[in-house]
Parts: structure tokens; C-alpha cells; sequence
């Protein structure tokens, strides 16, 4: 791997009087694929906003590629969690990947022929072509997950992030997923939140785990740590036998490194 | 109605009413969209103190009504962008102090004797000249600076975080509208009155949204349904002698209603998904 394109220093947030974020220190290099894991209210969510420049951080400091993130968010491509946002709104599968194209103060309503073929290209990219007219609301959610997941490759980005991207989709659909973010972490950054870690532990590069604190793993197997950290009870407490199944590939879980 | 097209005031009247129509259209769709229908509710509410203000001070009632209207509207809007979930109760209360105010300078002002409920329900038979200039003016304005931010307004109103990630100044925008909003509302109290104009700005948009494919097409299909509503409901208020503006809102509502029933009986268009 080879240059340090997000890096976090001391990072704090808080919502009023609640701290969300302490003193994150993180760099992610380029070409990874990172999976942030953690308990819900951990943080993650909000990680995510701060390297997008939705949110300030209260004291460090984020740079993505040696900028701030309000200068460089047109790189990155972002996909929300919530993807049933205003569901009768009346707006085209296409017209929402569209919205990736979007050169803001440009004025007038009509898109380039370029930007038309780019929105259907990334559309059958994500295995959606067919449904580039659908209204949005009639598309089911993991649909509607591919649409956005279209609607941020159109931007062309540098980084990809995704917040619990396979909440609406079934295990079948999720391979097939994850196995379409494999594809594009070739040239692509990519940093995907998620709490389903048995999923995600075969394909991503590196794990960190957020709750408040942020812990990074630089590689991908599952340590007690973490489960510890996802269920919230000690490993011996949720025996990971039952999450094995005969003929299934699985990681062998390694031994607590205390720290 | 051709016969009563033959007075100038039916002719204003008609005028103001397809005016308004347009303002209502496209204004009542990024209202309904973005979900600031209490938010409008406040803006035309608290134009009463605008009112009152004019009267009082002797102003041209559109200077008072806009000026008042557009500092309580953005004193709203920057309570529902800062703090969503407290919005509801501070637009409640600016919107009784509106009126309040409205009324205590209206008791004031010596020698006050103006018809209360054209106002609460508006005087679209009595709209002189110069008020559809303004409509005109408003309206070309309202026309033009939506369609040339289009797309920034459609990416905000879909998905304001991933417009704000895109660039696209959002909060001025924002702003921008709760503007045009307002200073249509003042319009188009003219026509239906501040208790009314709700119903103007939420009932065409609402019955667009199921049968447009896009935000441009609903704006469209709101003006157009907006239209109808005025303009058979000043006919009706003409050949019973109703108050206008109710007639408008009543016709409007009827259309409201057989939307509904439509939409009950109607198969469901939804395709189910197949994953």
C-alpha cells in the first residue's frame, strides 16, 4: 500500500454535551478497503460526516489528500445509510445518479449528453440499467442501495464511503455486493461502515473499530476485541461456534492481543 | 363567465388568480418537498402583523406585509435549519405573535375602518392594476430563479447531505427560497387571504406528486391544477354570490378529495421489486 490520503489528528466531537468522538488519531492509505465496526451510538455515522465536512470537528484536525474535507469532498463518493429518504418523491432512478454530476451555480436544467451516458453507464454498472426510469419510491431497498451506490461511482471518486450499506439487503445480494466493492477497491479507496462483521471479514483489507475511541487493525481477522466490542460481552459469553456453519468459509478467530 | 369577463375587475381577477397559480405551483411544490408546510403556515400567519404594520404607519400594504413577513420568515428558517426538532414550536409561536401584533396595531390605528376579512380570506375582486404588475413581476422572478438553480433545488430537496458533499451552497438556498416563499405568499394573500393560502400551496402540489415523473413536470402539473381550482372557483363565487377566495379553496378541496378516491380504487401502480 503506499501513500496516506486520510489522516486524523486528535480528532473530538461532540453533540452539546455528549462526547461522540475522542481523540481519534487515523490514517488510511491508499487503496484501502476499511471497515469501520462498532456498537451503535459509537460514532461511526458521525466519523463519516467529519471526513465529508458535514460536520466540524470541535478540536484536531481531518486532512484528505492534505486538504480540508469541505475543499475536497467532490472526491470523495458517499453513500448514506438511510436510502427510503422522501420516498414519494417524484424522481427518476437516473435523475437521482444524476445528482452525481451536479456542477453546483452551473444554472439551467439540462444535462449534458456525456452526463446522461455516464449516470446509465454507472447504473448498469451496479446491475441497474433496466430500472433507469423507475421511479425511485417503486424500487425495493437494496435496489434503491444500488441506485446510490451508481449515484456516487458517477462522481468519479477518489474515496468511496459507505454508511451500512447492506442494511436492506439479503445474504445472497451482500456477497454479490461486496464482491462488486472488491472490483472497484482496485482503484478506488474504500471505507465501509458496517455492523455485520461476518460478512464483510472476507473481503475488506483493514478493520476499525469506533466506540468513541477509534482502534485500527491493519489486517482483517476478526479478534475477540472486536466481537467483544460489536455484542458488548466478553467472547466467552457469545460462543462464535454458533455463527459457523458446515462448508461455509471462515476465519479462525486469533487470540486477544492486550494493549 | 364570458359575460362577467367583460368587467375590468373580473378580468384582474382572473389575472391575479392565474398568477397566483403559478406562484402556487412552483413555490407550493418545493414547499411540499422539502416539508415547510407548517413553516408557510407561520410565514402567511405572521404576514398579518405585516399588515397591521402597514396600516398603522400608513405604508402601501405590500412594504409592510413583505418587510414584516420576511424577517419573521427568516428568523423561522434559521430555527428549522439549526435546530429541526424544536422548529415546530418556535414557528408556532412567532406565528401568534404575528397575528397578535397585526391586531393590537390595527385597534391603534385612529380612524381604522379596512375590511378585516379581505385579509383572512382575500379580495381577489377588488386587485387593482398595480398589484398584478407586482404579481408579474414576482412571478417572472420566482419563474426564473428556479429553473436556473433547478438542478441544485431538486438535489436539495431530494438529499440535502449528499447536495451539500456535491458543493452546492445549500443554507443559501436555503434562504433563497424561504424568500421567494414568502414574498409569494404576500401575492397570493391578495387572492385567497393568509387563512387559506395553505390550501393553495399544498393541495395542487400533493395531487401532482403521484402522477409526475420528475420535480420540473410536478411544478408543471401543480400550476395547471392550481389554475383550474381559481378559475372555477371564482366562476362558481361569481354565479352564486360567494366569497371568492372560499369558493376557490372549496373547489380545490373537492379536487383534494377525488384524488384521494382515485387513489383507493386505482390498482396499485407500484411494481414490486424483484431483487
Amino acid at each position: 500500500m503506499n501513500k496516506t490520503i486520510i489522516e486524523t489528528q486528535n480528532l473530538n466531537f461532540s453533540y452539546g454535551q455528549q462526547p461522540v468522538i475522542r481523540d481519534v488519531n487515523l490514517r488510511i492509505k491508499s487503496g484501502d478497503f476499511m471497515a469501520m465496526i462498532g456498537p451503535n451510538g459509537g460514532g461511526k455515522t458521525t466519523l463519516l460526516k467529519l471526513m465529508l465536512g458535514l460536520l466540524n470537528a470541535d478540536s484536531g484536525s481531518i486532512r484528505i489528500f492534505g486538504k480540508t474535507p469541505k475543499n475536497v469532498s467532490h472526491r470523495i463518493g458517499y453513500v448514506p445509510q438511510d436510502v427510503h429518504v422522501n420516498q414519494n418523491f417524484p424522481i427518476s432512478a437516473s435523475d437521482v445518479v444524476l445528482m452525481g454530476k451536479l456542477k453546483p451555480g452551473k444554472g439551467w436544467f439540462r444535462h449534458s449528453k456525456e452526463d446522461l451516458r455516464a449516470a446509465l453507464q454507472a447504473l448498469e454498472q451496479v446491475g441497474m440499467g433496466k430500472y433507469c426510469d423507475q421511479r425511485i419510491g417503486q424500487l425495493s431497498g437494496g435496489q434503491k442501495q444500488r441506485v446510490f451506490i451508481a449515484r456516487a461511482l458517477v462522481t468519479d471518486p477518489d474515496i468511496l464511503l459507505l454508511d451500512e450499506p447492506t442494511a436492506s439487503i439479503d445474504t445472497k445480494g451482500q456477497n454479490e455486493f461486496y464482491a462488486l466493492l472488491k472490483e472497484l477497491n482496485h482503484k478506488i479507496t474504500i471505507i465501509v461502515v458496517s455492523h455485520d462483521l461476518m460478512v464483510i471479514s472476507r473481503y475488506v483489507k483493514s478493520v476499525a473499530c469506533v466506540n468513541q475511541r477509534l482502534h485500527y487493525h491493519g489486517h482483517a481477522e476478526l479478534t475477540g476485541e472486536m466481537i467483544e466490542m460489536m455484542y458488548s460481552c466478553k467472547i466467552e459469553e457469545t460462543c462464535p461456534v454458533e455463527l459457523i456453519a458446515h462448508g461455509l468459509p471462515h476465519r479462525v478467530l486469533h487470540t486477544h492481543e492486550n494493549d | 363567465m364570458i359575460e362577467a369577463l367583460q368587467f375590468e375587475f373580473m378580468q384582474n381577477a382572473l389575472l391575479a388568480g392565474l398568477l397566483a397559480s403559478v406562484i402556487c405551483g412552483i413555490m407550493g411544490t418545493l414547499v411540499v418537498v422539502n416539508r415547510i408546510v407548517f413553516l408557510s403556515g407561520g410565514i402567511a400567519h405572521a404576514a398579518f402583523g405585516g399588515i397591521g404594520l402597514a396600516f398603522f404607519f400608513g405604508w402601501h400594504y405590500m412594504v409592510g406585509t413583505i418587510g414584516f413577513s420576511l424577517m419573521a420568515a427568516v428568523i423561522m428558517a434559521a430555527v428549522t435549519f439549526k435546530a429541526k426538532h424544536r422548529s415546530d414550536t418556535i414557528i408556532g409561536v412567532i406565528w401568534a405573535i404575528g397575528m397578535a401584533i397585526g391586531i393590537i396595531l390595527l385597534d391603534l390605528t385612529p380612524g381604522y375602518n379596512v375590511d378585516l376579512m379581505s385579509y383572512l380570506f382575500g379580495s381577489i375582486l377588488t386587485v387593482p392594476d398595480s398589484d398584478i404588475w407586482m404579481m408579474l413581476c414576482v412571478g417572472l422572478a420566482i419563474v426564473g430563479i428556479v429553473f436556473y438553480f433547478y438542478n441544485d433545488y431538486l438535489a436539495m430537496s431530494y438529499d440535502e447531505e449528499f447536495a451539500q458533499i456535491r458543493g452546492v451552497r445549500v443554507k443559501r438556498l436555503y434562504f433563497l427560497m424561504i424568500v421567494m416563499l414568502t414574498v409569494g405568499i404576500v401575492m397570493i394573500i391578495q387572492v385567497v387571504g393568509l387563512i387559506l393560502v395553505i390550501a393553495l400551496l399544498t393541495i395542487p402540489p400533493y395531487i401532482a406528486e403521484r402522477y409526475s415523473s420528475s420535480l420540473f413536470k410536478m411544478m408543471i402539473l401543480s400550476s395547471i391544477l392550481s389554475s383550474v381550482f381559481t378559475v372555477s372557483g371564482l366562476w362558481l363565487s361569481y354565479v352564486f354570490d360567494l366569497t371568492s377566495g372560499a369558493s376557490i379553496i372549496a373547489v380545490a378541496g373537492i379536487g383534494f378529495l377525488i384524488s384521494l378516491c382515485i387513489e383507493r380504487f386505482r390498482p396499485k401502480m407500484a411494481v414490486k421489486s424483484i431483487q
